[in-house]
Parts: structure tokens; sequence; C-alpha cells
């Protein structure tokens, strides 16, 4: 149950903030950049009250890899950033995919490419999250598209990197990092928290960091424990002995990626308003979900079958989902802002792509609820 | 302090072996001076976490038997830091190159210095980039041959010590293998010393820098070393200036290490004063 106390008014990037907290934060490295600065500045206050470590690197890659090197003596960790500073930090975000270290890595989307709109909202980052680090891999990146969400998202995003030992994105937005609404802070024990797995193995006996346990999950020890092992970002064997050996590559990489893309269901993260009876089915996910699900709101009242599916997880992409919430639509709306990059992984995933459509707005402000409807108008046939 | 007669053995993982160095390589004495001051030290094994990027010499960390963190190219020290503030009962050590440290590294060196983190950061100075076939590196000088500079460099060279010095590293120091006591000895300080230390090691590369500008093989190389470096402020320094100078430039103790100033924002904040 919740106290009075419990009760705020506050920005998504604060709610990040306790989220990450209640998740069990302690270690936060960063660099200032618009719009998730204060995402940095509220756990330099936070953290150390609790006695966790807050530092504030020379750049963002430092930031990504001060996170890691914490991750590994056995802390949760966190950094945030948002577009040129996420293309920074792709390389070691593929180390953390590589060497299995648990992370979270929050990006408070702006407009790109480049400096671009950086005090304005865009959601252009959805296919960076996917595929901004080099080479072959899998990667999990949610999102939310009000306080209470962003909280709860933040907290699912250390569990899940906890879980699958993997770096976790979470794609925020401008609009949701800046703006205020209430945020109920659950109590202890309210939210599931997924603590570090750490091996049984004892000292003396052999521990293999990198050979799975029977469910999948690879135990760890922390630096400074007993066992000592080796970390490398080049393929390795079950020892982290760097490798080239033709099964050792193909069988770590095929690990890697089956890991997230095999727990595609229990990953996948929704909301789903309306849905039932719908021949309009409207799919978006952050700040632009807020619009769509306003717009169907209103149109349910004037009579038209319309419903909203909301997507908290974005990757790995919850194709099987997405076709069946779709299967009895007359046509499908994704609503978000960029140039289409959710949009075509509905059109991969749904029995009619034809029927699916993009409402979209790029141009910094946040997509209305009438940008919506012009396009359900022009689908439905009647005049703007 | 010391345990037992030194054995490499007892500090090496035999499964890495045998190393990717090539014949005449100095890195191998950069490893044995470094074992020999962990052992003189008499520290566990288990306190020590050794954290390097990409290069010949970052290939260091899988060779010894502590926590070892193999990082990405020019961010051990970004790595480094991460670990060490997050447990600071732990040694940290970065092996790195030149170009390692300087090129791709060069920010987060400068950082790690100004901040004053307790790390040993020990640059191995071959002045080529060695494992990508012998481009030059930030360490190179003008005047010099490689890959990327078939017409000789005009690029000039950091001077390490200085760049260390001034970028407020609390303990800087300089050899080469040839000394390789020296280097030992100066390893153990460096290692003991609480801040940022620096520790540079010019050590040859024979089959990329000595051959290619006519530095003959490794023997001749560490000749060099020998015959062109004297211990600072040498009176040889009157009549040849251009000899580089070994030892210890700074070890200063009143500048506040970065973790235990970070304990004192905990206490602070603790307290209800943030």
């Amino acid at each position: 149950m919740n106290n009075q106390n419990n009760i705020t008014f506050v920005q998504g990037n604060e709610a990040c903030v306790e989220g990450a907290i209640y998740a069990g934060l302690n270690f936060f490295a960063g660099y200032p950049i618009t719009p998730s600065t204060e995402i940095a500045e509220h756990l330099a206050s936070r953290l150390p009250q609790k006695g966790g470590k807050f530092i504030q690197m020379e750049d963002e890659i430092a930031s990504m890899a001060a996170i890691i090197g914490a991750s590994l003596t056995g802390n949760k960790v966190m950094t945030a950033t948002s577009g040129p500073g996420f293309s920074l930090k792709q390389e070691a975000l593929g180390y953390a995919c590589m060497a299995e270290i648990p992370c979270v890595i929050a990006n408070v989307q702006r407009g790109g490419p480049s400096t671009g709109n950086p005090t304005h909202v865009s959601q252009g980052d959805v296919n960076q999250a996917r595929w901004g680090t080099h080479g072959d891999h899998a990667i999990i990146a949610l999102t939310a598209s009000n306080h209470q969400d962003v909280f709860h998202m933040t907290v699912q995003a250390f569990n899940l990197a906890e879980t699958y030992r993997t770096p976790v994105i979470l794609l925020l937005d401008e609009v949701i990092g800046h703006m205020r609404e209430k945020l109920v802070i659950p109590e202890p024990g309210e939210l599931p928290v997924v603590e570090r797995l750490r091996t049984s193995v004892k000292k003396g006996v052999d521990y293999h960091p990198y050979l799975p346990r029977e469910d999948g999950r690879l135990p760890m020890s922390d630096f400074g424990g007993e066992h000592r092992y080796n970390v490398t970002g080049l393929f390795h064997d079950m020892w982290g002995f760097p490798s080239n050996d033709p099964k050792v590559v193909s069988e770590l990489l095929r690990h890697l990626v089956d890991k997230i893309e095999t727990n595609v269901n229990e990953i996948a993260m929704y909301k789903e308003y309306w849905l039932d009876d719908a021949d309009y089915v409207l799919i978006s996910y952050g700040s632009s979900a807020r619009s769509a699900i306003h717009m169907a709101r209103n149109r349910r009242a004037r009579g038209v079958k319309i419903g909203v599916l909301e997507l908290q997880t974005l990757w790995p992409f919850p194709a099987e989902m997405v076709r069946e919430k779709c299967a009895g639509a007359k046509a499908v709306i994704v609503v978000e802002m960029n140039m289409g990059q959710v949009v075509t992984q509905v059109k991969n995933a749904v029995d009619n792509p034809h029927t699916v459509f993009l409402a979209n707005r790029v141009d910094g402000e946040l997509i209305s609820p009438s940008d919506i409807k012009t396009l359900l108008r022009m689908i439905q046939g009647k005049g703007v | 302090m010391t345990k037992e007669r030194f054995d490499f053995k007892d500090y090496i993982r035999p499964r890495f072996f045998p190393h990717m160095w090539c014949p005449g390589c100095g890195h191998g004495i950069v490893l044995s001076s470094l074992l020999r001051a962990v052992h003189e030290l008499g520290l566990e094994k288990n306190e020590i976490v050794i954290t390097s990027g990409i290069g010949c010499s970052s290939r260091i960390s899988g060779y010894v038997d502590f926590h070892s963190l193999h990082t990405i190219h020019g961010r051990a020290l970004a790595f480094a830091t991460g670990v060490k503030l997050s447990k600071p009962s732990l040694k940290a050590i970065v092996p790195m190159g030149d170009g390692d440290a300087l090129a791709i590294g060069g920010n987060h060196f400068i950082h790690a210095a100004r901040r004053n983190i307790d790390i040993t950061a020990i640059v191995m100075n071959n002045r080529i980039y060695g494992m990508t076939g012998g481009q030059f590196s930030p360490l190179s000088g003008s005047g010099k041959k490689a890959t990327t500079a078939p017409y000789l460099t005009i690029d000039r060279e950091f001077d390490i010590v200085d760049l260390a010095k001034s970028a407020g590293a609390t303990f800087v120091a300089r050899s080469t293998v040839f000394h390789a006591m020296e280097c030992k000895d100066l390893l153990k300080k460096a290692i003991t010393h609480k801040g940022f230390s620096v520790v540079e090691i010019l050590t040859q590369c024979p089959t990329y820098y000595g051959r290619k500008n006519k530095e003959g093989d490794a023997i001749q190389m560490m000749e060099g070393y020998k015959n062109n470096t004297v211990k600072i402020g040498s009176k040889k320094l009157e009549d040849n200036p251009n000899l580089i100078q070994r030892g210890i430039f700074v070890e200063k103790t009143d500048v506040p290490e970065y973790c235990e100033a970070y304990d004192r924002v905990i206490q602070t904040a603790m307290k209800g004063k943030a």
C-alpha cells in the first residue's frame, strides 16, 4: 500500500532515477547531454546518500566503459545519454554484449542525425538501439509512455540485464524525460527485483565464467572474489580464453543471439486498449502512444472501433504478438516520431502488410491526436 | 615483504601461452618486471585487477593470473576507473601501448591523471603500432619511417613524462627494458603509490620499428636504451642534453586520491548535506 510520502510530482528523468534506485543501482557514470542530463544530476545527489557511487566522466565513451568495469565488481550500473552520446557509446555497448556484462543505458531521444534538435522530441534511435554497434548481436530495448511506466520499465531494464547478462537500452524521449506528472513510488517488494546471480562454485574449484547453466543463465563472480578469470571482447571459450576456432566463434555468436531472441515472449511487454473488436489498430510507444490513446478514446466515443497496442519492449521485436493483435484489423496505423522505424517491423510481422500505415511527425513537435485522426480519415475514405 | 623465491609460473596462465609477441620484442621484459614487482610487494593475486585495451602490450592482461579485463582500444583507463571507484580495495594496473594510451586513449589518460585515481598506468612505448603492422604512433616522432609514412613522418611526438606531469599525475617515472631491475623497482613504487601513477617503459619493436628505421635487431635496440639514456640529472647531460632521462620525475603525496575523496562525498551526502 502506498502512503502519501510515496506520491511525487516529477520529470520522467526523475522517475527513471527513482526506478533505478529501487532496482538497486549503485554505480552511475555519465556525461552531460540534453535531454537526459537530469538523470545524472539527480543521481549525483541520490547515489552517495545510499553509499553508491556517481562519477562524471570525461566523455560518453568513458562513461560506458566505467559502468562495465563497475558491473564486474558486482554492482548494478547505469549510464544515461541522448543521440550523439548514444552514437559514441556503441563500441563499448557491443563489448558488454560480447562479454555478457549486465548494464543499463538510458537514451532520452532527441532529434537527429548529428546534433540535430537537442531540446525537441524524436523517436529516431529505435533502429540504432537495435543495430548501433557493429557485428551480429541481439539487444533488449524498452520504452515507456508515462512516469509510472518509466519507473516500472527502468526496474525491468535492470531485471532483464541481470537475467540475460546483457546491456539493456531504455529508450525514453524528450517529452517523457522533461514532462512532469504524478509518480507513485512502489513500496519495497511491490515490484520484483532480480539480483545478480553469483556462482556457487567454491574456492579451489574451476569456475567457468562463460559456461551457461542448464537454464541458460551464466552465474557471475565479482572481480576481487576468489575466482580469477579473463574478460575479453574477442570471441572466447568457456574460460574467457580468446579463440578464433570456428566452432567456438559460431557457438558463442549463436548463444549471444539465441539467449535473447528465443525468449522474445518472456521479454515482450506491452499494453492494449480496446483491441478486442478493433477494426483499426494503432501501434505506438513512448510519448507518441499518449496521443494515440487519446485519439482512440475520442473516436471510440463516436462509435469507431479503434484500439491501441502500446509496445513497451521494442527489441527483441515481439512479431508474433503483434501479428496476433492485428489479425482482425482492417487497417493498422503505426504512430511514431521518425521516418518509419517500427512500422517496418510491423509490416514484416502482420499477415497483410499493405494494410499497415505510418502516422508520423518528424519536426520536433509531439505528434498530436489530430495528426493521427487525419490519416485515419483518409484510410476510412472520409474527407480530411 | 618477499614471500618465497620468485617463480613466474605462480603468476601466469599457462593456458594463454605461448604468447603472441615477436622474437626480440621487449614486452616480455615488462611482463617479467611487473610480476617480480607484484611478488616482492607480497600482493595477493585476488586483489589485483589488470585492465588493458588493444594492441600487443594489451595482451599482458590475459597472460597473468589476476582478475583480467581485456577491453577495447584506448579505453582501458576508463574501464579501470569503473573497477577502481566501485571497489577501491582492489589494486588497478593498466598496461598500455603508446598508441592505445596516447592517441585513441589520450583523453582518458589526461583525465585519469587529473582525478588522481589510484591506478598504475604502464605505458609500454615502442613508438609504433605493432599489432596492425607498423604504422607511426604519436610517440614515433618526426623523420621516422612507418607503413603509413613512406616519405617519413612529419608528426611531432609527445613526451609522456611531461604530459603526465602537466595533467596532474602524482607519480611519474621512466625506464627501459634494458634496465629490467630498475623497471621492477619503479613499478613497485608506482603500485604502492596512492594516486595516479604513470611508468613509461621504452620497449623495442625490432619487427616494425627497428627494421624500418635501421635501428638494428633487438640487441642493438636494447644497447641503444643503454647508451642513449641516463639517470635523472646525470652529468652526461651536460655533454649531450639529448640523452633520455630515467627515474622518478614526480612523487607527490599531498594530493587527495579520488576514491578517498569520494568517500568523503558519501559521508557528506549521508549526513543530508548534499
